[in-house]
């Protein structure tokens, strides 16, 4: 579909915006400056709207006003207290409301992350294995490991076979890092190929149309 | 005395680089080709899985993305809601990122009205709530706690595909799309508390910290970066935004690599000289 005129001043404005976030690689300047506020001023435009309309609206209007839930006024108030924080008189106010905040985020997140970030991973890591290929990838990974834990043990020296194992323990966290920088660079460089490509097919699109 | 070699080597204005990186991915762009994409098996369980559905079941998918890092993730939304509608699978859609709401709304009309999907019938977008950790709990209980209405301000109790729809039990999975920490959310409370199946796509960035999680089985399915949002364009058979980005992924990988071996040299060299004076 051939786009429109409008369309295409629009995506123009996209484009000049972009070339001058870009501008900036090259050193800081005005255009650099005028993105830079235009994007931080639209944003929190933006988000403070969100909120109001998916928050504030549905979770704290509507059940108070229309649905007459009173006890949502409890919440309210919690919320409301953590302003005090800007005040210096009244500011151990708020921390009731933190004080309540961090106890149920603790009481749910610790039991959670142990599970998921420790038992459940040192569950995956031995576990039983079925064919050739699975089992000199799960050995590989328990050796991994165990090779990388030995290295941040510093009860004794890293010498003989602690050494050795230390050593591969460095090798295995160098593949970990250079695994990660490569997928870094390939995100990145994605980031770049997107507005590439949107600014390549806006100028065939602005040429085709203008032509 | 003049500056060795190996000095000004490592000292290069690094301007030069991104000028060499401008033209590198400035190349494919003037003169295209294709690269072969190589299927994983954690791109293709998640396949397999949506491939499988039966008309009518019910996936959670999860947008929590905004546009800075739609270029690796939104390919992936795009073909995972047209193999879902083309499976005739009903969809619930939430965008638990503050910048992903209006982004995701773009994208679910998009596809949808392609395929012919009706709103509140075949899908449903619920739109944003702040705090990811507190919504997906919530979600478990019932998807109408931290969502009365949905993105359009329609309350849930109203639209027809939710009527049998209530909490996390009630679906076959969730495949989260996140471009930050409401992949971990998803793990932590949706998997680990609710036991719903849980596939997610990231970023490059956050790739290599999310294979554990795949060993461990707390995530059937993993689509990384740019590169897993490729493959599933293979699979589906479509060639789409991500697969267009393979090749100036391939020009830019190569320029790293020859900067970061002239890069090495210049340090080796510098390494072996200061050897020699000492």
């Amino acid at each position: 579909m051939e786009p429109t005129w409008s369309t295409l001043a629009w995506q123009g404005i996209a484009v000049f915006l972009t070339l001058a976030v870009f501008s900036f690689l090259y050193k800081d300047n005005p255009f650099y400056k005028f993105a830079e506020r235009l994007w931080v001023g639209v944003a929190t435009g933006y988000w403070t709207m969100l909120l109001y309309h998916q928050g504030f609206s549905d979770k704290v209007l509507m059940p108070i006003f229309q649905q007459h839930k009173w006890y949502y006024l409890i919440p309210v108030a919690l919320g409301f207290i953590m302003w005090f924080r800007l005040s210096p008189k009244l500011g151990w106010l708020s921390r009731y409301a933190l004080g309540f905040y961090v106890g149920i985020s603790t009481g749910i997140f610790i039991p959670l992350a142990f599970k998921t970030a420790v038992f459940l991973q040192v569950e995956g890591t031995i576990r039983p294995v079925s064919g050739l290929a699975e089992g000199i990838n799960f050995t590989l990974a328990l050796l991994g490991v165990i090779f990388a834990l030995t290295y941040f043990f510093f009860s004794k020296p890293h010498k003989g076979v602690l050494g050795v194992m230390s050593k591969a323990g460095i090798y295995t966290l160098m593949v970990g890092f250079g695994a990660g920088f490569g997928l870094t660079v390939m995100g990145r460089v994605a980031l770049l190929v997107q507005r590439v490509i949107f600014m390549r097919d806006w100028f065939v699109d602005l040429f085709g149309k203008a032509f | 005395m003049s500056t060795p070699w190996y000095d000004k080597l490592l000292n290069i204005d690094r301007r030069w680089i991104y000028l060499l990186m401008a033209v590198a991915v400035i190349i494919p762009a003037i003169w295209p080709f294709t690269v072969p994409v190589g299927i994983s098996g954690e791109v293709r369980a998640v396949y397999n899985f949506v491939e499988d559905l039966e008309p009518g079941e019910v996936i959670v998918l999860a947008i929590d993305y905004d546009p800075s890092t739609l270029a690796e993730l939104h390919p992936m939304a795009e073909g995972l809601l047209n193999q879902a509608f083309e499976k005739d699978a009903r969809i619930i859609v939430v965008s638990l990122s503050q910048f992903g709401p209006a982004m995701a709304d773009e994208i679910i009309t998009r596809v949808a009205t392609s395929q012919g999907k009706e709103h509140g019938r075949d899908y449903t977008f619920l739109g944003y709530k702040p705090y990811p950790a507190i919504t997906i709990l919530a979600m478990g209980t019932d998807f109408r706690v931290p969502f009365p209405t949905d993105y359009y301000g329609t309350p849930v109790d109203e639209i027809p595909m939710m009527q049998d729809l209530h909490n996390f039990s009630d679906v076959e999975c969730v495949i989260a799309l996140a471009g930050g920490s409401a992949a971990d959310m998803w793990i932590q409370y949706g998997n680990a508390k609710y036991g719903v199946p849980v596939a997610l796509g990231v970023t490059g960035v956050m790739a290599s910290d999310y294979y554990p999680y795949l060993q461990s089985r707390q995530i059937f399915g993993l689509l990384p970066g740019v590169k897993g949002a490729a493959e599933y364009e293979n699979l589906l058979g479509n060639i789409g935004e991500a697969s267009r980005g393979m090749p100036y992924q391939v020009t830019s990988h190569l320029l790293i690599i020859i900067v970061m071996i002239i890069a090495n040299i210049g340090y080796i060299a510098r390494r072996r000289a200061i050897g020699t004076v000492r």
